[in-house]
């Protein structure tokens, strides 16, 4: 065991050392302690260099050209989507480049709803769900006249599944998120999937929290669509990626239309590219796409498991250390237990709003996030006004987690905290 | 950021000087915030001689915007309302002091906007009720 985790170590302290911001980066003086990978990571050298690499050297436009660059453009762009569908286990052409898991969602809202949501039918999502994997759906209802209903979830973020099969009958569409953003809690989809497929359900899960932090195959979790961003991955933002079931994506007709999305054109019509293309209008984003291959790569070398792991140590020692602070009015929101919650923690400490709590983190070095984390009708649901949210990545040690206890006790010491009744919980 | 936090400025967070609402005020602004979700409401109550005879502030947020919008009804009160209108975020700078970060900028100038907004709509009104 010991030398398992003297490996660990060493193996952590190599991760960090591909990340040129955390290796050289100082905030006014301290080391930076970046604990908002859920908003989005930081990038390794190699996916910086994929990209340096791209634009330096063979940067053309795929798919037509006939010289020598522009093949070796399709080819590392095409190779970066065999490397992202093997990721989680889908076929190439089930993989759709798109920006973001947002756009992925919205492709699907437009193209699979607009063909297949009719007036009366119901949309089941949950109540954790970020304002993209939500939005979108009160949208199609609005524009179908569907009606949308939503898997409740208990006073710790986890979802209630006592009425699931009532909630599922005549349910078209359950979309719901892999992993909250907000409270970090891991969906069981396990559970959910199976019995929306009985009750004659398409399944969407918004993996943008899942993808990055565990390992994902969309084979063996039998979704019929996976939609991730590349940026919470270490890729670069703008690319994103849609998992689409084969037989769904055929039947679907084109989100967007125009160029490299069409077989033929005449003045009478068009007919449309095979897949994934038919789905990927005008130039995609070549150098994302490549970018996006590498970071897989990185985080396949890596093992997800062990991402799972680490975050999973993380956490628990957070966890832990966050414990400390209970008695001086901490609060910890969500599942609270390690094999429940992904990359995720949020809080609130004492009556310090935590966009100041946010701000005073930053005077130490330590980046957190704070509001409602695009989640508001949870927040409202749950009754706090904004909560502080620590996530955990690749990088991280538990000399960060000590740093944001540290710095937690300057704001406790700022806002007198400390001091006998100096106030009450802020909410929850 | 550490200065920004002095004992003044945490003392109105958690005394919030007149907070709450006027009974009839002569006019009522409101706004948030969407960056911290803070939202502040200001009432006023404007004498015959267009002064500020009473205020009052109800809100919710972070210590910057509520301890900046206490601060501004102390400012304001016993001012006349054209002053107000006026009123420029040197003031508020001037209430919160030194060391807010650009970032946090937006969360002290709430309540100043809410009160300019609630002065410049009142003045407006007035030539009408004459």
């Amino acid at each position: 065991m010991r030398a398992c985790v003297a490996d660990d170590a060493s193996k952590l302290a190599r991760i960090v050392d591909d990340f040129p911001i955390l290796r050289e980066r100082t905030v006014r003086g301290r080391r930076l302690v970046y604990l908002d990978s859920a908003a989005t990571s930081q990038k390794p050298q190699c996916v910086i260099d994929a990209l340096v690499t791209y634009y330096s050297t063979y940067n053309a436009n795929i798919h037509r050209g006939v010289y020598e660059i522009a093949e070796r453009a399709t080819d590392a762009f095409e190779g970066a989507r065999g490397k992202v569908a093997r990721f989680v286990n889908a076929n190439p052409r089930e993989l759709v480049w798109t920006r973001n898991t947002t756009e992925a969602i919205n492709l699907v809202a437009h193209s699979w709803g607009g063909a297949n949501i009719k007036p009366g039918d119901v949309i089941l999502v949950t109540q954790l769900e970020h304002h993209s994997n939500l939005v979108p759906w009160q949208e199609l209802a609005a524009r179908t006249g569907a009606r949308l209903t939503y898997v409740p979830v208990d006073d710790r973020g986890l979802h209630v599944l006592d009425d699931l099969d009532d909630l599922l009958d005549g349910v078209k569409l359950v979309a719901l998120s892999h992993v909250s953003n907000t409270l970090g809690t891991i969906a069981p989809l396990d559970i959910i999937v199976p019995r929306a497929h009985a009750a004659g359900a398409v399944v969407l899960v918004d993996g943008a929290q899942a993808a990055p932090n565990m390992p994902v195959d969309v084979k063996a979790l039998d979704v019929d669509f996976y939609a991730f961003s590349g940026h919470k991955m270490c890729a670069p933002t703008g690319i994103g990626a849609l998992y689409g079931k084969r037989a769904l994506l055929e039947a679907m007709p084109p989100f967007l239309t125009g160029g490299d999305m069409i077989r033929t054109v005449t003045y009478d019509g068009a007919t449309y590219n095979d897949l994934p293309w038919k789905f990927e209008a005008g130039t995609s984003n070549i150098a994302g796409a490549i970018g996006f291959g590498a970071a897989v790569e990185y985080l396949s070398q890596i093992g997800m498991e062990w991402v799972r792991e680490h975050e999973r140590s993380l956490v628990s020692y957070a966890f832990e250390r966050l414990r400390e602070l209970e008695p001086r009015g901490l609060v910890v929101y969500g599942p609270r237990d390690p094999d429940l919650v992904a990359d995720v923690i949020s809080f609130n400490y004492a009556d310090i709003h935590p966009h100041d709590l946010a701000s005073i983190l930053d005077g130490e070095g330590v980046c957190i996030r704070a509001g409602h984390h695009c989640t508001m009708p949870l927040m409202e649901k749950m009754g706090w006004p904004a909560t502080a949210r620590a996530s955990f990545y690749i990088y991280n040690t538990r000399q960060d987690v000590d740093a944001l206890i540290d710095a937690l006790g300057k704001a406790a010491a700022i806002f007198k905290i400390d001091r006998a009744g100096a106030a009450g919980a802020l909410g929850g | 950021m550490d200065d920004f936090y002095r004992d003044y400025i945490l003392d109105h967070y958690r005394n919030p000087r007149n907070f709450g609402h006027l009974e009839h005020p002569d006019v009522v602004a409101e706004d948030t915030n969407p960056l911290c979700g803070d939202r502040i409401r200001m009432e006023l109550l404007v004498d015959a001689n267009g002064i500020v005879a009473d205020v009052r502030f109800f809100g919710k947020g972070c210590a910057i915007s509520q301890a900046s919008a206490s601060m501004l009804t102390e400012t304001v009160k016993g001012r006349p309302l054209a002053d107000v209108a006026r009123l420029t975020k040197e003031a508020v700078l001037e209430n919160v002091g030194i060391g807010i970060s650009p970032a946090r900028l937006k969360c002290a100038m709430l309540g100043l906007k809410v009160l300019k907004t609630a002065a410049v709509g009142q003045l407006a009104s007035w030539p009408d009720e004459d």
